[in-house]
């Protein structure tokens, strides 16, 4: 029987995109709680939650040489309980299965956003800087939690690689999250008097990023770093986007509003985000992981147009 | 980069810039991206219209004189400055001084409070002029890419002192110190003459604490004329640039040992100024 890679969220964007890099070069199992629309012929897939018997029992029977973990909800709306208990939950158990029936590597998908943004960051966070991103912002605490847990896995299992990248805001024709769904907006409405640097990576760069982080020999904590950073008012200006701007304590209490309305697909913390700098540092890939981005700064910029323009 | 400085300023402002001024720029080293930006935010095109903008200032209300700016070494150099004149002009002139007349030119750059991040238009302003968020690492980083610092390690102390103190130091900081000796920086210090007399402080109002806001002065004018009454006085103003100083040690020493080393540099600097005080024949001109 040949080793497997183990995807979870793999109908999301991401697991779509890495289990396309994966198919044909290696045997691929796709997991998902929610079902694959348009699932690849060849793909084993199983809709599952992590959560399940069921899952335990695929990691009984098969022999999985690599975990990538890519099902942390970012989907902030619904209950709080229950995206908690998806996300940290799902993630300690993945972890269980992974040490009882020693997976040799687990490659943990994260993101800057756990550093959040605040006056008094550097302007370029290294990856052993404080975790903030769920202050002022509870949203983000499942999602850091689940973090947390994955580190303690990394120090303390020393016959298992753990790997966990924080790629900057992942953008891309086939990504569907806030950042790319805010930039999308056409009339996108903005802080008036801020225009802080943003760093955006494509999302081909970060299946990139995914598949060197898979060596043999590789673990840590890794910043991933797309082509650079420019304000807000650049990318905007590129996507031939208009923008309003709205003064902040006025952006704050609408935002809020309409959040709890549902109509509205970001919550007020999250305008922290076009104030402050959330900018990271991605020496330590470039260095161990050997990754530099292949999309240059405007062709990063302008896949957020989507497939039509490209 | 390949493409050159000049593709990141717009044609008005190449030609309000001295042509020799505009053909040193063309010769600096630079890492702005496609679109014109630093990865800290800075544009060329920005920050020339600014500097245009108080080069009148520059030339003909402050009258400014540099002295020894042959004495900057090549690559990272951390500037010590005395701190003066309750509003920072004394950073601006330093940084018009860099601009327009040392060569290679070079941008100042300055570890800015917290507190002004947070203000619309201010950050913004800020960081396209090249100036960043003031934490260690930002510094560290800035000196590893040879950047020139602007520090003034009197800090508030400095430049809201009262006239009575005028160009007698106050405590230095250590933090400087420790930073060059880790990035093997040069130090030079930077008198500033003129500033003090500026805007004569005679002390600082009462602020709340925990508004953030570092001190608000009080002059003979200020608060009572309202914002005016901070309108800076033509005094001329002179920049002493000395020679660079080499320290060597451990950056984790403790204080007492990087405090000598400190003190080094705070007795330069205050010299300077003694001798610039003594040197100037009158305030105005």
């Amino acid at each position: 029987m040949a080793d497997k890679i183990l995807i979870t969220g793999a109908s999301g964007a991401m697991g779509r995109l890495l289990i396309k890099h994966f198919l044909g070069r290696e045997p691929v199992i796709g997991l998902d709680r929610r079902p694959f629309m348009g699932r690849p012929m060849e793909l084993e897939f199983h809709q599952v939650d992590l959560r399940k018997k069921k899952a335990e029992n695929l990691f009984r029977r098969e022999s999985i040489k690599a975990v990538y973990h890519l099902q942390i909800d970012h989907n902030l709306h619904g209950k709080e309980t229950e995206h908690h208990q998806r996300n940290v939950r799902g993630t300690m158990k993945l972890l269980e299965y992974c040490e009882r029936y020693k997976v040799p590597k687990l490659i943990f998908l994260s993101s800057c956003n756990v550093y959040g943004p605040n006056p008094m960051n550097p302007n370029f966070l290294s990856e052993d800087a404080p975790l903030g991103g769920a202050a002022g912002n509870p949203a983000m605490q499942s999602q850091i939690e689940a973090e947390m847990y994955v580190m303690t896995h990394l120090w303390k299992q020393p016959e298992m690689e753990v790997v966990i990248l924080r790629p900057v805001h992942i953008v891309g024709p086939t990504v569907h999250n806030p950042v790319v769904r805010y930039l999308r907006m056409g009339r996108v409405p903005t802080l008036m008097g801020f225009d802080p640097m943003l760093q955006l990576i494509h999302e081909d760069d970060v299946v990139h990023a995914l598949a060197l982080a898979a060596r043999p020999g590789i673990r840590g904590i890794y910043n991933v770093v797309g082509p650079g950073q420019v304000p807000l008012s650049v990318i905007l200006k590129e996507l031939g986007a208009g923008h309003i701007p709205i003064p902040h304590p006025i952006a704050m209490s609408l935002t809020r509003r309409l959040w709890e309305m549902g109509a509205f697909p970001f919550n007020a913390p999250e305008l922290n985000f076009l104030r402050f700098v959330c900018n990271i540092d991605g020496a330590r890939a470039a260095r161990d992981l050997g990754f530099a981005p292949r999309y240059s700064l405007p062709e990063t910029i302008r896949s957020i147009r989507g497939l039509r323009a490209a | 980069m390949g493409k050159p400085i000049t593709s990141f300023i717009s044609r008005s402002v190449q030609r309000r810039l001295d042509p020799e001024a505009l053909k040193r720029l063309k010769n600096i080293r630079h890492n702005f991206n496609e679109y014109g930006y630093d990865p800290w935010g800075m544009h060329p095109d920005y920050l020339l219209r600014f500097a245009l903008a108080i080069k009148p200032l520059y030339d003909k209300y402050f009258r400014v004189e540099t002295y020894g700016l042959k004495n900057l070494p090549e690559g990272r150099v951390l500037l010590i400055a005395n701190h003066s004149g309750q509003v920072p002009i004394d950073g601006v002139m330093i940084a018009l001084a860099l601009l327009f007349e040392a060569d290679p030119p070079r941008f100042a750059r300055a570890m800015v409070e917290y507190f002004a991040w947070q203000l619309p238009f201010v950050s913004t302003a800020f960081a396209r002029l090249g100036q960043v968020i003031g934490t260690p690492e930002n510094c560290r980083r800035l000196l590893d890419a040879d950047e020139t610092i602007l520090v003034f390690p009197e800090g508030v102390n400095g430049i809201s002192q009262p006239f009575n103190k005028r160009y007698q130091l106050q405590k230095f900081g250590t933090g400087f110190m420790r930073l060059a000796l880790d990035t093997k920086t040069p130090i030079v210090p930077v008198a500033v003459i003129g500033c003090e007399e500026m805007v004569p402080g005679i002390g600082r109002l009462p602020v709340p604490k925990g508004l953030g806001i570092p001190y608000v002065p009080l002059t003979p004018t200020f608060p009572w004329l309202g914002p005016l009454g901070l309108i800076p006085l033509p005094a001329k103003v002179r920049l002493y640039f000395g020679e660079p100083m080499e320290f060597k040690g451990e950056p984790n020493d403790e204080d007492v040992i990087v405090e000598r080393k400190v003190k080094r540099v705070r007795m330069r600097l205050q010299s300077m100024l003694n001798d610039g005080v003594k040197r100037r024949e009158h305030v105005f001109w």
